[in-house]
């Protein structure tokens, strides 16, 4: 294999510093000792950490960030589990139509979707619900789930299951302990991506969430256009924490790059 | 797959799957899922697109009735000719942006070898699963009046420059934020190709110049293609970029319709532009989605 040259090699630094930088700048001032926001040049401070955890707004938009990432990561995965399954497994009326149905939240602009279930929202009387925004977050996360989830189950031998089936094993038998051991990658990977996906979604949900559900992007995007002061960088440095742990485990279950990349 | 034949065939061993017996399963599994789509894909497009030919009456706030006025107002008003100038401008910029800089960094990537190929790509790639509140609050810190960026200015002796809040700022927050979109789709293709026709250019005495342009850059092309339309598609309906770097004055479609939605209240407005917005986005991936094919259809054919 022909290496790098110089060149390519001092071009891919800056490429790598640029991506960085400003990820690293926001976890450098998160530890600022200073009341502005100023890199922490006179030693660190945990005291917008500190800030952070007792300023009831952010505690209770991390709450609801969080239950609502758990909730429709799992139920996202719950419905697309039997979707993905019947996509790949069989061939019906509509079955283009439902793949691209499912797919399509993906080339929606999520700006388009906050507006089209705000208007939804309004006409049902659910403004402000949070059921309702838990629905349409597992909207937005379902594609992410089923595009693993075909990848899993086309890519297995079904001999495995006619064996179980023809040993006299039930149906549920089958799935529940030769299917799903076999596709579980795929649902773990899934619903940490979904996870991922519906902790860090701004967009649509600007649109749909009242005072008592504002989840943490909101609650930031709202914080960051009126006031700005180190305790942003704090969250933000909690919130690039959060994602580390996530992408870290999400690497170990799947391997970040077949999600990302796909499949080689 | 045989899930139309009736029953009657002997069942032979272990060839009973349960297709065969449930015909009507697809729909089951699919159901629930398909149900909420419905309701929450469809649906709400439909209203949207219905409340984009209300009228709207600024002194009661009241829609209905039937009206053109949105649209003809999107391509007539100075006000929003400009702004959808202004987000084709930026949104071209940093696709034009992404491709200058993330097609070298994958095949830089690519010519890596493990462990260093694995560590940089997550470097590259894990940006994308961080907030992008998150990112453009680096950068507003990045390029602030305080920031290292102006440190460095007055360090050189340029001075200090008013770097936030213009078109400049949006853009390369933009390109940091879809680079990635850039560099998955060319990394695919470049896996794709075989390295040893590199090999072969380089041995029949072609240049390295000559060998990426005649060689690699053909064969990477579609890869190159689908990159930039998601890159656009995706900084044409951008929001939490200019809506925090760009400040009041410099709107871009997503802002604008948040402006409509939540501000001026006027609701049919805003859901004519984001009709817009989708339907311009629906084009874009369409036409590349044809073109893909007859680009596949071709090279079988």
């Amino acid at each position: 294999m022909t290496r790098n040259g110089p060149v390519a090699l001092f071009f891919h630094a800056l490429v790598v510093i640029f991506m960085l930088a400003p990820l690293v700048i926001v976890c450098l001032v998160a530890f600022t000792p200073e009341n502005t926001l100023s890199l922490p040049t006179r030693g660190f401070s945990l005291r917008w950490f500190e800030a952070v955890f007792h300023h009831p707004d952010f505690v209770q938009s991390f709450w609801n960030s969080l239950w609502l990432a758990v909730l429709s990561a799992t139920l996202a995965v719950a419905l697309a589990v039997p979707a993905s399954l019947a996509i790949t497994r069989y061939e019906f009326p509509g079955r283009g139509f439902l793949n691209a149905l499912f797919l399509s939240p993906l080339i929606i602009p999520h700006l388009v979707l906050g507006v089209a279930m705000l208007r939804l929202f309004a006409v049902v009387g659910a403004a402000g619900s949070f059921g309702w925004l838990v629905a349409a977050h597992m909207v937005i996360v379902t594609p992410y789930v089923m595009r693993l989830l075909i990848a899993a189950i086309s890519g297995f031998d079904r001999s495995v299951e006619q064996a179980a089936f023809s040993l006299g094993a039930s149906e549920a038998t089958v799935f529940r302990r030769v299917t799903l051991p076999m596709i579980l990658p795929g649902v773990t990977g899934g619903w940490l991506i979904a996870f991922i996906n519906s902790f860090d979604e701004l967009t649509m949900s600007i649109f749909i969430t009242s005072p008592s559900t504002v989840t943490l992007p909101v609650r930031m995007y709202m914080y960051a256009t009126e006031s700005i002061d180190p305790m942003m960088a704090a969250v933000s440095a909690l919130i690039i924490g959060i994602t580390a742990v996530a992408v870290l485990l999400l690497d170990r279950v799947y391997g970040l790059d077949r999600i990302l990349v796909g499949q080689q | 797959m045989s899930t139309t034949l009736p029953d009657a065939a002997p069942a032979s061993p272990g060839g009973e799957t349960p297709e065969r017996r449930f015909p009507s399963a697809p729909l089951f599994l699919s159901g629930p899922a398909a149900l909420l789509f419905a309701a929450l894909v469809l649906t709400p497009l439909f209203l949207t697109a219905l409340l984009s030919f209300n009228q709207f009456d600024y002194a009661t706030g009241r829609t209905g009735g039937f009206t053109l006025e949105h649209y003809l107002a999107v391509v007539t008003d100075e006000y929003y000719l400009e702004i959808f100038l202004r987000t084709f401008r930026i949104s071209a910029l940093a696709t034009a942006i992404c491709v200058v800089i993330g097609v070298p960094e994958a095949y830089i990537l690519s010519r890596m070898s493990n462990p260093w190929r694995s560590i940089f790509l997550l470097v590259i790639l894990a940006p994308l699963l961080v907030s992008v509140v998150v990112r453009a609050f680096g950068w507003s810190m990045l390029l602030g009046p305080e920031g290292p960026v102006n440190g460095a200015l007055i360090a050189l002796g340029i001075g200090r420059m008013k770097l936030l809040y213009s078109e400049g700022t949006v853009v390369v927050a933009l390109v940091h934020v879809m680079l990635p979109f850039m560099v998955i789709p060319v990394w695919t293709s470049l896996q794709k190709l075989d390295p040893a026709v590199e090999q072969a250019a380089l041995s029949f005495g072609a240049s390295r110049a000559t060998a990426i342009v005649r060689v690699v850059a053909p064969q990477i092309l579609p890869g190159i293609l689908s990159g930039s339309l998601i890159v656009f598609g995706l900084s044409a309906s951008a929001f939490a970029i200019p809506g925090l770097l760009g400040g009041r004055r410099l709107k871009m479609v997503a802002t604008v319709v948040y402006d409509q939605y939540l501000s001026d209240l006027n609701w049919p407005m805003g859901a004519a532009v984001a009709v817009i917005l989708l339907a311009a986005n629906l084009i874009i991936m369409l036409t590349y989605h044809r073109m893909v094919e007859g680009h596949y259809r071709r090279r079988l054919g």
